[in-house]
């Protein structure tokens, strides 16, 4: 004990980094270490996932069966969807906030530091053993992301793998979320009171919350489908008594929740810029609050809209409707502070801010498609078609993964100390936007024309629409090369060094502490003023 | 110093309760995972009246109910088996018009086609859901386990009663039955009875 003592205070008086890539990377306890670890992983996760939405794309290309097996086009779907979700944009999410939450409040490092290291390094398992699925007799899970039974049983024993993962994933997410919640509640510097924290603060505190509600519902649920399967129990079976629908509740009582925990931080990081390139403070900074713990709130009693068709009574599709509606109000509350935050500011139109312009106007594309989806009679139409899958990647890609991207943009000088080329950024930008639209927008028409989702062939009349999205979608692929580019050229061979206070109307602890941010910061609490905090003295 | 060092202890300390007090939350969302189970059963037959429970009604209820005769539904029946069991099964009549609170019977056949005698479980489902309350079995296959011995045809009964209080914009009801092998009960039947000619062994 003494000896660590002795250790942590040698660190702590001269800032030097561990030596050797074990314990630099494999031991680490550092909040900003691990915050680059997850933002690696998530990133080499995204191109994991790209690639299996290329080899979809590509089979979708054309009417007709050209490049792959059907079975191996549905593990595709699915196996795209669980690495989209748990392994890009929930780890990108946790990066972030242990990169920037302490920063942003004055703490030294996460709360509980070693179960940090541990919340990482579970998810290169998880998802190799997601991933090795694919390789085994079986073969990985082709029933769809949603795992619903009885179809996700009928694999080979790959499911226990799948199960398994989803499992590791889960322990994953909610030792990150305890984490977080530990984090903010405990670790705030004096004077940081919970009003005047960040909106990415509290985006991520309310996302925590949703996380460790949630998670533990998906593991009950994969476990039930796993004791189902060689245990003997019939919790879905309906041989024995069991009920396949109830999985759907189940699952999607996770679901919903589940969708949100992957916008929350996107609202809060895309809350951060835009007053930053409108150079005025967030518009209804408390209101924005509200509308996020709404937001949450309501994601717990909506469920039932995934599964209007199930044959729900009356009264039961009714009430999941105009609860689903009610959501549109807080959005709503989002959406316009967004809009009223830029008008008459002095914007300009560096890269992040693109990306949060482009999520404001995108992101409110999708959630119309979602309004319409909330519609019963509608649904019953919309349901399991491309319009679903349109809807969803509007509020996912350029929802989540834009924001992600700006927030990388915009914290990537105060991590490596360097500028990215903003030319390249901007470049980035307008291929990454205009070939979304093109992947995903022809994707609502198909859908209405009644294209269902998950099938490798198709009918003649959708071939138009399907070749115009390939193409894009190939475009968007392409185009995230660029982003890779972009990001080793700022870390490694970028000359332009950054400043402390990387951009102009920057507010925040963050940009009080050196750019790159030294090895550990604010050991000493900061004295906190007021006037540098985004909402230091801002009483609405 | 002395006072940094005593701050830096407290604020550990805190952060354990509060990972403490989240892990409790964890669990106790594990374990709601779980009680979906019956809660489920509870928020359909109490709160969305649908009907899960699938014994038969006494004969002293269903001679209660009085024949409504100004009053025509129309029962239809559906039939379906498992892949997992080589079984052929056939409604008689695919529909009958019945007036509510009289007592109707109709036959059903399943031939096994397989060389092996199987033990078999039909599973009932009354659409639309929220009719199924007023839907109701005195005698029925699906109440117990059927066996069939290899190549051996079935005819069996359900007789049903609608009830007279079926809400009024209800007009048809349809009562599919699903047929699944019971692998268990197979599996004993063969232990138990060894001897008996094309009982599957394995």
């Amino acid at each position: 004990m003494a000896h660590a003592a002795v250790h942590d205070t040698h660190h702590d008086a001269h800032d030097h980094k561990p030596q050797g890539f074990l314990h630099r990377w494999l031991f680490t306890t550092n909040h900003k270490d691990i915050g680059t670890l997850y933002l690696v992983f998530s990133m080499l996760m995204f191109f994991v996932g790209g690639s299996m939405a290329m080899i979809i794309r590509a089979e979708l290309f054309e009417p007709g069966m050209q490049l792959v097996r059907p079975e191996f086009f549905n593990e595709m779907t699915s196996v795209h969807a669980l690495v989209m979700i748990f392994g890009a944009v929930m780890p990108a999410f946790v990066g972030l906030g242990n990169w920037m939450i302490p920063m942003q409040i004055g703490a030294p490092d996460m709360a509980l530091p070693r179960m940090n290291n541990w919340s990482f390094w579970i998810l290169p398992f998880a998802f190799t053993l997601l991933l090795s699925s694919l390789f085994m007799p079986g073969a990985g899970p082709q029933g769809g992301w949603t795992l619903y039974p009885p179809l996700s049983l009928q694999g080979g024993n790959s499911v226990a793998f799948v199960i398994f993962a989803i499992h590791m994933m889960g322990i994953s997410s909610i030792m990150g979320a305890i984490n977080i919640i530990a984090t903010i509640l405990n670790m705030r510097a004096p004077g940081m009171d919970l009003l005047k924290m960040p909106i990415f603060v509290w985006s991520w505190l309310i996302t925590a919350f949703l996380l460790i509600a949630v998670m533990p519902v998906l593991a009950g649920a994969v476990t039930m489908l796993l004791t189902d399967k060689y245990f003997g129990t019939s919790f879905f079976n309906a041989a024995g008594g069991g009920d396949p629908v109830m999985y759907q509740h189940i699952f999607w009582f996770f679901g919903h929740p589940e969708v949100y925990i992957m916008i929350l931080p996107a609202f809060g990081i895309v809350s951060e810029i835009i007053p930053t390139f409108a150079r005025k403070p967030l518009f209804g900074y408390q209101a924005m609050i509200y509308a996020i713990a709404s937001i949450a709130f309501l994601s717990f009693i909506v469920w039932a809209h995934h599964m209007f068709t199930v044959g729900m009574p009356l009264g039961g599709e009714l009430y999941f409707m105009y609860a689903t509606m009610l959501i549109a109000i807080p959005t709503g509350v989002k959406v316009f502070n967004w809009v009223t935050t830029m008008w008459e500011g002095s914007m300009t139109f560096e890269t992040p801010m693109l990306f949060a312009i482009a999520f404001v106007i995108l992101f409110t594309i999708g959630g119309f498609s979602g309004l319409m989806l909330a519609i019963v009679p509608a649904d019953f139409q919309y349901h399991d078609t491309y319009f679903v899958v349109a809807h969803f990647h509007y509020v996912l890609v350029t929802g989540a993964i834009f924001a992600i991207m700006a927030s990388v943009y915009y914290w990537l000088p105060k991590w490596c100390g360097n500028m990215y080329s903003e030319r390249w950024g901007k470049i980035h930008f307008w291929m990454s936007v205009i070939s979304v639209n093109v992947l995903f927008f022809p994707q609502h028409f198909l859908g209405l024309a009644g294209m269902p989702r998950r099938i490798p062939d198709y009918n003649v009349a959708f071939a138009d629409f399907n070749m115009i999205s390939s193409i894009g979608g190939f475009w968007f692929g392409a185009s995230q090369l660029l982003f890779v580019g972009v990001v080793i050229h700022a870390v490694y061979f970028s000359k332009k060094r950054a400043q402390a206070r990387v951009w102009e109307g920057a507010r925040g602890l963050e940009w009080t502490v050196p750019s790159p941010a030294p090895h550990h910061t604010f050991s000493e609490p900061p004295v906190i003023d007021n006037s540098q905090l985004a909402h230091g003295d801002v009483t609405h | 110093m002395r006072k940094q060092v005593g701050q830096h202890e407290s604020v550990k300390h805190d952060a354990r309760g509060i990972a403490r007090v989240a892990l409790g939350v964890v669990a106790a969302s594990f374990l709601f995972g779980f009680a979906m189970v019956p809660l489920y059963r509870i928020a359909c037959e109490q709160v969305l009246g649908i009907k899960l429970s699938e014994g038969a009604v006494s004969a002293a209820e269903a001679s209660s109910m009085q024949v409504d005769p100004s009053r025509t539904v129309v029962v239809e029946f559906m039939t379906s088996v498992n892949s997992k069991l080589p079984w052929a099964f056939k409604a008689e009549k695919t529909r009958v018009e019945v007036h509510p609170g009289e007592l109707t019977e109709v036959w059903f056949d399943a031939t096994n086609q397989s060389a092996q005698a199987i033990v078999g479980n039909a599973v009932p489902s009354v659409a639309p859901s929220a009719a199924s309350a007023f839907f109701n079995k005195t005698e029925c296959f699906c109440f117990t386990e059927q066996v069939l011995a290899g190549g051996e045809t079935r005819r069996m009964p359900v007789r049903f009663i609608v009830d007279p209080q079926l809400p009024q914009g209800t007009h048809t009801l349809t009562l599919s039955y699903t047929f699944y092998a019971n692998e268990l009960a197979t599996r004993n039947l063969a232990l138990v009875n060894p001897s008996v000619d094309g009982i599957a062994k394995n």
